[in-house]
């Protein structure tokens, strides 16, 4: 089947799922960060995660990506090469994820301040009013029903993102997207190979939607719904 | 609930030490200062009410207590002990050590106006929270307490539905549960009928009036000048961030030394 590349295209979709889940990782934690810094007191904080999600959104994926992916490989040399490192070869699987994770954290970070201000103001007080810590009332109050609030926008971010790893094959990642290039390459059958990726996407970002959607039935308890008839 | 007991307020209190106190609290916000220097003890046994009209800074006071509000000036001493404070970055006061804050705070529990209960547990979860969290409980301990107090305030039936799902009354209820369930040595009640129907005022005054006649510590900042004529045993007039009047409740209302709480006391009168 597919002229015999199937498994190798399939051989592309795990490293394609590690570098969206890696990544996806590294984003929620630049979100929370980044939501932290925005909420907190303190204006540096403040100004830092701004200018990070301002600066970062504006730009496209493709474009940081191979910005930050040649730009920063010939920063680093640049460096070592005065330090007397020696060349330094950035692995694209890391510098991949790292990039990713950046650029979404940026989204996430809008996604988790919206979250956390959703929830009533009074519930937290009451939670410092009883005794709790502030670790406490992060991981007791706020988490759980943030989750809830930052699940839509979430699955928006990591449907966005689950896409744009396509970008890492241009950096030399050999993905799902970089084997169909060399199969379609080899075949000369562009439409097949293409397609056949696409719906791998297609049914990867409907398996997501469906998951995502439980997790926020999940986390909807005690939410009453508003009946409009 | 049987006819209004009668205030004993000198047997009751007289001797009694002091649960808590607060001295001379001053807070402004930017160039408004609402609290003027306050001053109040509560002994143990007190059930103090402070009336006031809107704006006179009653619940910035109360909320000044645990520390939710900071304070600009001012002490505050808990069961024999000061709760040490230090200026903030913004001139306003913050406790020093963060453990003997919470010390306070899990032995002054509070009710809010708007019930505050989190939402995404059960009545029963809100109870216990707390409890395990702060003090330690185990769980089987801290339920058998919590459903204890739900039945104590008659909303034991109740106990598995979360918080949107239960009346005004029923939430407000739970959320005195929630503070009885630390078992505190003073409870602090911010305006806590002011969010309800009124015919769902009545349930919550009633579970009210019944933790006073068991002689618990209460300071309770309300509108209604019913429970604070016939339940506590002092009131507190406040008048833009001073107290203007203080003393017995049939006193108080009797007979007002002050023009601006006859005043007040007119305009209330329905």
């Amino acid at each position: 089947m597919l002229h015999g590349y199937l498994p190798a295209i399939l051989g592309g979709l795990g490293s394609t799922l590690s570098v969206a889940g890696t990544s996806l990782a590294i984003a929620c934690l630049f979100g929370l960060l980044g939501a932290a810094a925005k909420l907190s007191d303190s204006p540096i904080a403040r100004g830092i995660a701004q200018t990070y999600t301002t600066l970062i959104r504006g730009v496209p994926e493709l474009v940081l990506m191979l910005l930050l992916f040649y730009g920063g490989q010939i920063a680093l040399n640049a460096l070592a090469d005065r330090m007397g490192w020696g060349y330094i070869d950035i692995n694209p699987f890391a510098a991949g994820t790292l990039v990713m994770g950046f650029i979404f954290g940026a989204f996430l970070t809008e996604t988790f301040r919206g979250a956390i201000l959703a929830i009533p103001r009074g519930q937290i007080e009451a939670a410092q009013a009883f005794g709790m810590t502030r670790g406490q009332v992060m991981r007791r109050i706020t988490l759980p029903q943030m989750v809830r609030h930052a699940l839509p926008g979430f699955t928006n971010s990591w449907l966005v993102m689950l896409k744009a790893s396509a970008l890492v094959s241009i950096i030399g990642l050999d993905d799902m997207v970089h084997r169909a290039n060399l199969a379609a390459a080899a075949t000369r059958k562009p439409f097949t190979f293409y397609a056949t990726i696409a719906l791998i996407y297609l049914a990867l970002t409907t398996i997501s939607i469906l998951a995502l959607g439980y997790l926020e039935r999940r986390y909807s308890h005690g939410v009453r719904k508003v009946d409009f008839r | 609930m049987s006819a209004p007991v009668p205030n004993q307020p000198d047997s009751r209190s007289g001797t009694a030490p002091v649960a808590l106190a607060a001295r001379g609290i001053r807070k402004r916000f930017g160039a408004v200062e609402v609290l003027k220097g306050l001053t109040i003890e509560a002994k143990t046994g007190d059930v103090i009410s402070m009336i006031g009209a809107s704006g006179s800074g009653k619940s910035t006071f109360l909320r000044c207590l645990n520390l939710l509000e900071r304070p600009t000036a001012g002490e505050i001493d808990f069961a024999g002990e000061t709760l040490r404070l230090v200026p903030g970055r913004d001139g306003d006061l913050e406790a020093a050590d963060a453990s003997q804050l919470r010390r306070l705070r899990s032995g002054v529990a509070m009710v809010f106006q708007q019930f505050n209960l989190w939402a995404h547990m059960t009545a029963l979860e809100n109870v216990i929270e707390a409890p395990i969290q702060v003090q330690g409980l185990a769980r089987a301990e801290a339920i058998s307490r919590a459903e204890h107090y739900l039945e104590r305030v008659g909303v034991a039936h109740r106990k598995d539905a979360y918080p949107a799902f239960l009346s005004g009354g029923e939430q407000q209820r739970v959320a005195i549960a929630r503070a009885l369930a630390m078992e505190p040595k003073v409870m602090l009640f911010d305006e806590p009928t002011s969010a309800l129907d009124p015919e769902l005022v009545g349930e919550v005054l009633r579970v009210m009036r019944g933790l006073a006649e068991e002689g618990r510590t209460m300071i309770v900042v309300t509108h209604e000048m019913s429970f604070a004529r016939d339940v506590s045993n002092r009131a507190v007039f406040l008048h833009q961030g001073l107290i203007e009047e203080d003393g017995q409740p049939a006193d108080v209302f009797r007979h007002p030394k002050s023009p601006r709480l006859a005043a007040f006391l007119q305009n209330t009168r329905r």
